[in-house]
């Protein structure tokens, strides 16, 4: 049984007060060499428009602010710490092989307005990895603009309203299923169409009975996650397409979670017409804070004339260039190519994998989140049995028998050294824990992370308080998030204002 | 928690009382409990219509902002704003809590929701899983 730990003194790197705290007037971190110029007076020079009041600055030594930074990093989580089975997110882990790549001078100081003729290799790279993307897609065309996922399918469904359009009707609804992530409604709401939801069946797939009889010509596309949110992959998806393709209505497919499919399947030869691919997830490109991200968007020949503007292109005379001249386009969804930066990254990831190696990580992600089902099945409830993807959902139903929720079991986990998993989604499963290992996880953390979280279940049977009360080993305990939210502070006032000086 | 009888209830988890032509609009105790702590009610003003099945506000907890949807159409005329400095009474007393009150357009629409036995019934198949 753990011992809460009673700690004797605060460690200084777990008692970080504000840089304006630690100011003392005069201090500062710079010396400049003495003035060789005639000293002018500010004043002066802009009369009234002279700040004379600076307000509450800090003043502080160069080693200080190196202190107080260096700190607050080290009460950061993040994948090179630890296991981070956030999921959905798949925080996998990003290699520095592609860091080493992106920072190669002529790539990292390379410039958007400087002209083709000396941007080849850029271009190339975006060439290159469009290839390649389409190829483990198996699309036609590809887009590199948008800048994250969720962008990434608003770009699609505009194409698809553009194509529609160009057919004379954009239609007026979408579907999508209640497993999906929060984005795609918002997405679809976003790109003008109404939203209609569609029930997922016991084995948590989409329902085709229900499918067929909400599918009319008033249908745009549905939206569709597949393997879906329950880490579940949609068996009859050809099904589904012939469905929708029946009524005239597109396939998108919301690719978070392609990384188990890559190199297995391929969402073209599975009837999906436009689909976006979260570089920062599949293709290990970095990820929350490290970012930023960015959403490729894949689609069929149909589709291509509406892609955002400019395409890369072979010109006659054998180098690339940016083709602009598309009547059709959408326009640009991002300034300049999108986040270039991320699709170094990814082609390095790529191309140091090879089509083996990707395929590999495809296998280990599905093994690894298997491993962790097995490990845990019969410790916790797992509402769904379905066979399990790349991530797999159980739920707190036993556990809050004792009171304890799927939030408080989080919590707990940090106390384990680990990130929590992710809570209480997908929707469709009450009391959600949703956990996805990634393939960067060993077999070793795998085991230590099960070992964590039926530790935790016992601790729930014996001494149900004690993980609601926690985390107990972190610099500061939980957190009470009501009333944060009630009555919020939201800024830090000094000593004087606070007294109300 | 008992449901009052004398009350309507959606599937969306509104409550309706009918006095005359006036309808008393809330949450219930079901709603609130699977919010979790409420931290915000955001309701409409005075003289907004409403019609059946549309938005009229939204209540936010520490988990998730959900919509609240018009029980029956007619004319916001009162609203509590008690609830703007202490939403917590959503969670003390879901049923007395009341959001808004509305001239029902036509009061005869409340029989068209469930009563208190049948929503209990719904709640207790909806939660099953």
């Amino acid at each position: 049984m753990n011992k809460k730990i009673r700690k004797v003194t605060t460690h200084i790197s777990q008692n970080e007060v504000l840089l304006f705290e630690r100011s003392s007037a005069g201090k500062k971190a710079y010396e400049l060499p003495p003035l060789d110029v005639p000293e002018v007076d500010p004043a002066k020079l802009l009369g009234a428009q002279a700040r004379q009041d600076l307000g509450h600055m800090p003043e502080v030594s160069e080693v200080e602010i190196i202190r107080h930074f260096t700190r607050l990093s080290t009460w950061n989580y993040a994948v090179d710490h630890g296991m981070y089975p956030l999921g959905s997110c798949t925080m996998k882990y990003n290699p520095r092989v592609n860091e080493a790549v992106a920072r190669l001078t002529g790539l990292a100081e390379a410039h958007p307005y400087q002209p083709e003729r000396i941007s080849q290799g850029a271009l190339r790279i975006l060439k290159m990895l469009s290839e390649q993307l389409i190829e483990i897609t198996g699309m036609d065309a590809i887009t590199l603009q948008p800048a994250a996922g969720a962008h990434g399918e608003l770009t699609g469904i505009l194409l698809v309203r553009a194509y529609l359009e160009s057919l004379g009707n954009p239609r007026k609804k979408v579907l999508i299923p209640d497993s999906a992530h929060g984005t795609n409604p918002a997405t679809a709401a976003m790109a003008g169409y109404a939203v209609e939801n569609l029930k997922s069946n016991a084995a948590g797939m989409v329902d085709i009975a229900s499918l067929v009889a909400q599918v009319n010509e008033d249908v745009a596309a549905l939206m569709l996650t597949n393997p879906n949110t329950l880490g579940v992959f949609e068996q009859e998806i050809h099904k589904i397409a012939e469905v929708l393709h029946a009524k005239g209505a597109l396939l998108y497919m919301d690719g978070a979670n392609m990384n188990a499919l890559v190199g297995k399947t391929r969402p073209g030869d599975f009837g999906v017409d436009v689909m976006h691919l979260n570089l920062h997830k599949t293709f290990s490109t970095p990820h929350g804070g490290g970012g930023p991200g960015s959403g490729p968007v894949a689609c069929k020949k149909i589709l291509e004339p509406f892609l955002p503007s400019p395409v890369v292109v072979t010109k006659p005379d054998g180098t690339l260039g940016f083709d602009y001249n598309r009547p059709q386009s959408l326009g640009r969804v991002r300034m300049f190519y999108g986040n270039f930066g991320m699709h170094i990254r990814a082609l390095a990831y790529i191309m140091a994998n090879g089509p083996d190696g990707l395929r590999q990580t495809t296998e280990d992600a599905v093994l690894n989140a298997n491993y962790i089902r097995k490990g845990l099945e019969g410790a916790y409830d797992l509402p769904y049995k379905t066979p399990t993807m790349h991530e797999v959902v159980f739920s707190d139903h036993i556990q809050s028998q004792k009171g304890i929720k799927t939030g408080d079991i989080a919590k707990r986990l940090i106390d384990y050294g680990f990130h929590p998993y992710t809570v209480s989604f997908p929707l469709v499963v009450h009391g959600a824990i949703m956990i996805e290992p990634t393939e960067s996880e060993s077999k070793e953390s795998c085991d230590m992370f099960i070992e964590a979280m039926k530790d935790i279940a016992e601790e729930v049977e014996e001494h149900p308080e004690f993980v609601l009360e926690a985390p107990h080993n972190t610099r500061i305990s939980r957190l009470d998030e009501t009333m944060a939210a009630r009555k919020p502070i939201l800024r830090w006032k000094p000593q004087s204002e606070a007294v109300g000086k | 928690m008992a449901y009052p009888a004398d009350y309507r209830y959606t599937k969306e988890h509104e409550w309706l009382k009918v006095e005359g032509n006036t309808g008393t609009v809330g949450i219930t105790d079901h709603a609130q409990e699977s919010l979790g702590d409420i931290v915000f009610v955001e309701l409409p003003k005075v003289g907004t219509e409403l019609t059946a099945g549309k938005t009229l506000g939204t209540v936010e907890s520490v988990k998730a902002v959900s919509d609240i949807f018009a029980p029956a159409s007619g004319t916001v005329t009162e609203v509590n704003e008690a609830l703007n400095t202490s939403p917590e009474q959503v969670n003390k007393d879901a049923h007395g809590a009341w959001m808004v009150k509305v001239k029902l357009k036509d009061p005869s629409e409340a029989n068209r929701l469930l009563s208190a036995a049948d929503y209990e019934k719904y709640v207790a198949a909806e939660g099953g899983h």
